[in-house]
């Protein structure tokens, strides 16, 4: 704490200043997301031929996908929750599920693309698939900086030290999840 | 007028209307250029420090100072407008407006030539005489005539300056444009974006001929492609016309 | 709201708290913390990139007056030579030095000075920023040294070109060269994070949104349109990376991909970016111009509005870049109305500009110059641009070396005047000296005058239909005629006397840091809160107390007061 400039300590805006950065990483983040996601979409206007091979992603595994990552959205408010209350241990904990549900996100993901891959679905099959790969891919390393961040987080929230950043970390896990909402459907439900 | 003497020769039915655009922009952009500048220059000596002399308190929000800055806005719309109907009119004309042609021509550029597909006798393409140029667009006055742009690897751009025409070339497509020679001539045809390595060594020439001029070389070179053709495919004359 | 801040957070020794252990040599200056620190790391790194790209442009310019001269500091320049000179010159001079040092170098050093902080709010990341930028710079560079070479494919970069090794002969310079420029994006991403909110947070406990001077507004909503514009190229730029190294095919029109994607995603971004670097620029002018002209800014929330209203308007005219590159023919009339409204708000803010001179009392002093000299360069940039965005008139005049004239007298003025001016204003608070007037008054002209000697010429051989990035124009017989080379032999040549005269600008800050005069708190009787602190600064900026504010930043000549200026620090 002791590295903490008052710079960072005032909030002109009424804001805390993590939190509001969170925001405006987000910001940025959404719009990153849209160039990869107003660029699919315009292809697949253009190419109706897309649907076809779109038929041949996993809906389930994608539903799971989304029921996997929504339940660890809630682990991540629960923990927001008790850090209010300044129950680091239990926000530790609930992290730690956060994380968890992010790791069994990843395995399902992993599962997925490697029968695809084995069942020539690849990145260069054609631009449905490098689309598809592409907006997940950098969707899946959101999820393991997430996953990092949280691991880091619930450290400090173990030793009740940092406990407004617990909230910080559910603000960009919420995102996260949201992008993922928008992935689910433009890839696996439009077919 | 004087600023057309610093373009080039013009050589198509549109060039002259480009021109035009050119110099009523000139002249509507110097107008406010040269009150800006006035004023601007002025001040700057007008307002010099003296000594036992303040500068004046204006915020900016008075209504007597402000007004000469909305009343600039005026004539700054006004030309936008002229501007924006000129020149949507000409680019109308040149780009969206695709006139009846009365001959075509296939251009198709490539690391680092051009080619240039021109048709013979019969004046349709894709048939045995067509002629097959490299770097050279053999054109007839007063034609018009569509080009059918098309590229074997990445972005060209088709440019003929004294026709005041420009067109980029995508792989994969083939775009539609026209023109219009008229006057004779020999000049320059440019590649206007970049394309690798021999982007600056890939100059063509079109050369515009008069009618009859015109007539008799595409008898000459037409003649010659299917003698070629023939020899290819060593099929009857006949059948190659077809 | 600014008024509720505490004012416990006065007690004690505020530098204290980070500033009074002794620091080692490598963690104050190799891994500084220090806003100030890290702004001289961005300036220096972006000088040094300067001159990298001016000597490219020195090689380029002697090719293109003397064909196949051996230049000398560089030999013969072939064509991929030359390709990979044009193509690195825009690369580095608008991300390597226009950000970096407008951005970055102003931003570090000017946000926690002028709101009243000790710092930014995020040290470190601030710091990871430049590291990361640092990174991006000797990977650009590293390019050249790799085989096949750098990257030749001009800054834009557009595939299939960019993207097929088989096309642009430099496989791994083109994969180096877009890892570089995201990289750079992504320094700046960091970045823009810490200004935005330590504006937005850290101000000092007085100071309301209308007493933020303009440079740091100016800053602030540069990094607001560079965050939100930068996204679809990062996207772009991750498509390009697989399209040339994992083999998919985003951009490539044989296998289902479409290579007008990355233009799109290019100028979306491409086009804010001007007003990126522009806006700091304008700020720097406004400070420095009400300074010494002794005048209030003339419309302090108008300058805002315009360029709000300009920064909002950049996003919806990409396509004015891509009028004749296939793309439907009836959106260039949509974008030619949307380019000519940018007119506007840009008109009036230069008006705005002009008004702050009328009534004042103005002297010339070096940062003065500078700034002036930007405004009357940057109104010939901005008419300039009015031929080009006119669809009608752009079909001629589109990649000619009038669009590389015009965007010149906007991108130097940006870059190079609005640098200089701001860097002459500031030297005596980031050094501690004043520098020497007269010489800085003469590295003012040797560098204006053989720069509007470059450019005017420009715009004659682009209207005469000389195209741009072709290394030799005597493959043209109608550009290699003699009047056109000699203009480009004045181009060439004013050019090398505008680099020489840079040698007199880096004597004057030699000098005048080693052995210059001591320079006051506030040399210039000037505002804003950065005078208040020690020339310069020491780490903590205000170690006696942060300082608090009471108004706005232009109340110069009041008429209440006996002295022409009234810091925004002094109690009422």
């Amino acid at each position: 704490m002791s590295e903490m400039p008052i710079a960072t300590t005032r909030s002109a805006a009424g804001m805390p200043t993590a939190r509001l950065a969170v925001w405006w990483i987000i910001a940025s983040e959404i719009v990153i997301f849209g160039g990869v996601l107003g660029s699919y979409i315009m292809h697949r206007l253009a190419h109706g031929i897309w649907a076809d091979y779109a038929a041949n992603t996993n809906t389930e595994i994608g539903l799971i996908n989304t029921f996997v990552l929504l339940t660890s959205s809630l682990a991540a408010v629960l923990a927001h929750q008790a850090a209010e209350r300044g129950d680091g241990q239990r926000a530790a904990n609930l992290l730690y599920a956060t994380t968890g549900g992010g790791l069994v996100f990843l395995c399902i993901k992993g599962y997925e693309w490697s029968y695809e891959i084995s069942h020539g679905m690849t990145i260069t099959a054609n631009t449905f698939w490098s689309f598809y790969y592409t907006a997940a891919g950098i969707h899946a390393l959101h999820v393991i900086a997430g996953m990092i961040l949280m691991v880091i987080t619930a450290g400090w929230a173990k030793k009740n030290e940092h406990l407004h950043r617990v909230e910080i970390i559910g603000v960009y896990w919420h995102f996260v999840d949201v992008v993922w909402i928008f992935l689910f459907p433009l890839l696996y439900i439009a077919k | 007028m004087i600023l057309d003497s610093l373009l080039p020769a013009t050589a198509s039915t549109y060039a002259a209307d480009i021109d035009q655009l050119f110099d009523v922009i000139t002249l509507l952009v110097m107008l406010p250029f040269s009150v800006a500048c006035y004023l601007f220059f002025s001040f700057i000596f007008r307002f010099r420090a003296k000594d036992g002399e303040k500068a004046m308190y204006i915020t900016g929000t008075e209504h007597r100072y402000m007004k000469w800055i909305h009343r600039a806005h005026y004539p700054v719309l006004t030309f936008d407008l002229i501007i924006v109907v000129m020149a949507v009119n000409v680019w109308y004309d040149v780009k969206q407006d695709l006139p009846e042609k009365e001959s075509e021509v296939r251009v198709i550029a490539q690391q680092w030539a051009w080619t240039f597909v021109h048709p013979g006798l019969d004046n349709t393409l894709g048939t045995a005489d067509d002629i097959t140029k490299v770097n050279e667009l053999h054109v007839s006055k007063d034609t018009l005539y569509h080009f059918k742009l098309e590229s074997l690897d990445v972005l060209h751009n088709f440019s003929v300056p004294v026709f005041r025409l420009k067109q980029d070339a995508i792989p994969g497509r083939v775009i539609t444009g026209w023109f219009e020679p008229t006057v004779t001539g020999e000049h320059d045809i440019q590649c206007a974006e970049i394309c690798g390595i021999g982007h600056g060594l890939m100059p063509a020439r079109i050369k515009i001929k008069g009618a009859a001029e015109y007539a008799k070389w595409v008898e000459r070179e037409s003649a010659l492609a299917l003698a070629r053709h023939m020899e290819e495919t060593s099929q009857p004359l006949e059948i190659a016309q077809r | 709201m600014a008024e509720s801040i505490p004012v416990e957070e006065h007690h004690g020794d505020p530098a204290g708290d980070h500033g009074h252990h002794e620091m080692s040599f490598v963690s104050k200056y190799v891994f500084p913390l220090d806003h100030k620190i890290i702004a001289m790391q961005y300036l220096f790194t972006g000088m040094f990139m300067a001159l990298i790209g001016g000597f490219f442009s020195y090689v380029f310019r002697m090719q293109l007056a003397f064909p196949g001269m051996e230049v000398p500091g560089w030999g013969v320049v072939s064509p991929a030579d030359y390709n990979a000179l044009v193509t690195n010159h825009g690369t580095i001079m608008i991300f390597w030095v226009a950000m970096p040092v407008l951005i970055a170098a102003f931003g570090n050093y000017l946000i926690p000075l002028m709101i009243g902080a000790d710092d930014m709010v995020f040290p470190k990341i601030n710091r990871l920023s430049y590291q990361v930028f640092l990174v991006s710079a000797i990977v650009i560079l590293g390019a050249f040294f790799v085989e096949g070479g750098a990257f030749g494919g001009a800054w834009t970069a557009y595939p299939p070109l960019s993207t097929k090794a088989e096309y642009n002969l430099t496989g791994l310079g083109s994969t180096l060269w877009i890892t570089a420029v995201f990289l750079e994006f992504v320094a700046f991403l960091l970045g823009g994070i810490n200004f935005i909110v330590t504006c937005m947070n850290s101000r000092a406990p007085g100071m309301k949104m209308w007493d933020i001077p303009m440079v740091v507004w100016m800053i602030v909503i540069a990094s607001i349109l560079f965050m939100l514009s930068v996204g679809p190229l990062l996207a772009g730029g991750i498509m390009m990376i697989f399209d040339q190294n994992l083999g998919t095919a985003f951009f490539d029109p044989d296998r289902g991909g479409d290579p007008i994607l990355w233009q799109h995603l290019f100028w979306f971004f491409g086009h804010p970016e001007v007003y990126v670097v522009l806006l700091p620029a304008v700020g720097i002018v406004a400070d420095v111009m009400t300074t010494f002209s002794r005048k209030k800014l003339f419309g302090y929330k108008t300058v805002l509005y315009t360029a709000i209203g300009t920064g909002v308007l950049s996003f919806t005219v990409w396509a004015h870049h891509q009028f004749i590159a296939g793309i439907d023919p009836r959106m260039a009339n949509v974008f030619t109305v949307t380019t000519l409204l940018i007119s506007v708000p840009i008109a009036e803010m230069l008006f705005v500009y002009i008004a702050t001179l009328y009534g004042g009392s103005i002297t010339l002093t070096t940062p003065m110059l500078w700034a002036l000299a930007f405004i009357f360069e940057f109104l010939i940039g901005g008419i300039t641009g009015i031929f080009l965005g006119a669809s009608g008139n752009d079909i001629y005049m589109h990649d000619t070396y009038f669009v590389l004239a015009h965007f010149h007298y906007t991108f130097y003025p940006i870059a190079i005047i609005g640098t200089y001016a701001g860097f002459t204003y500031w030297f005596p608070k980031m050094f501690g000296k004043m520098m020497n007037d007269t010489l800085g008054k003469l590295h003012f002209w040797l560098t204006i005058i053989p720069f509007n000697l470059i450019f005017l010429p420009l715009f004659v051989l682009g209207a005469s239909g000389q195209h741009r990035r072709i290394y030799d124009f005597t493959n043209y017989p109608e550009l290699a005629q003699p009047w056109q080379q000699d203009l480009r032999i004045l181009a060439s040549v004013s050019l090398c006397v505008m680099l020489g005269a840079q040698v007199l600008f880096f004597y004057n800050v030699i000098t005048s840091w080693m052995s210059g005069k001591k320079a006051e708190k506030n040399p210039w009787k000037a505002n804003s809160l950065e005078w208040t602190a020690d020339s310069p600064p020491p780490h903590g900026n205000w170690p006696e107390g942060l300082p608090n504010c009471y108004r706005g930043p232009y109340e110069y000549s009041h008429p209440d007061r006996e002295e022409d200026y009234w810091p925004q620090n002094e109690p009422a």
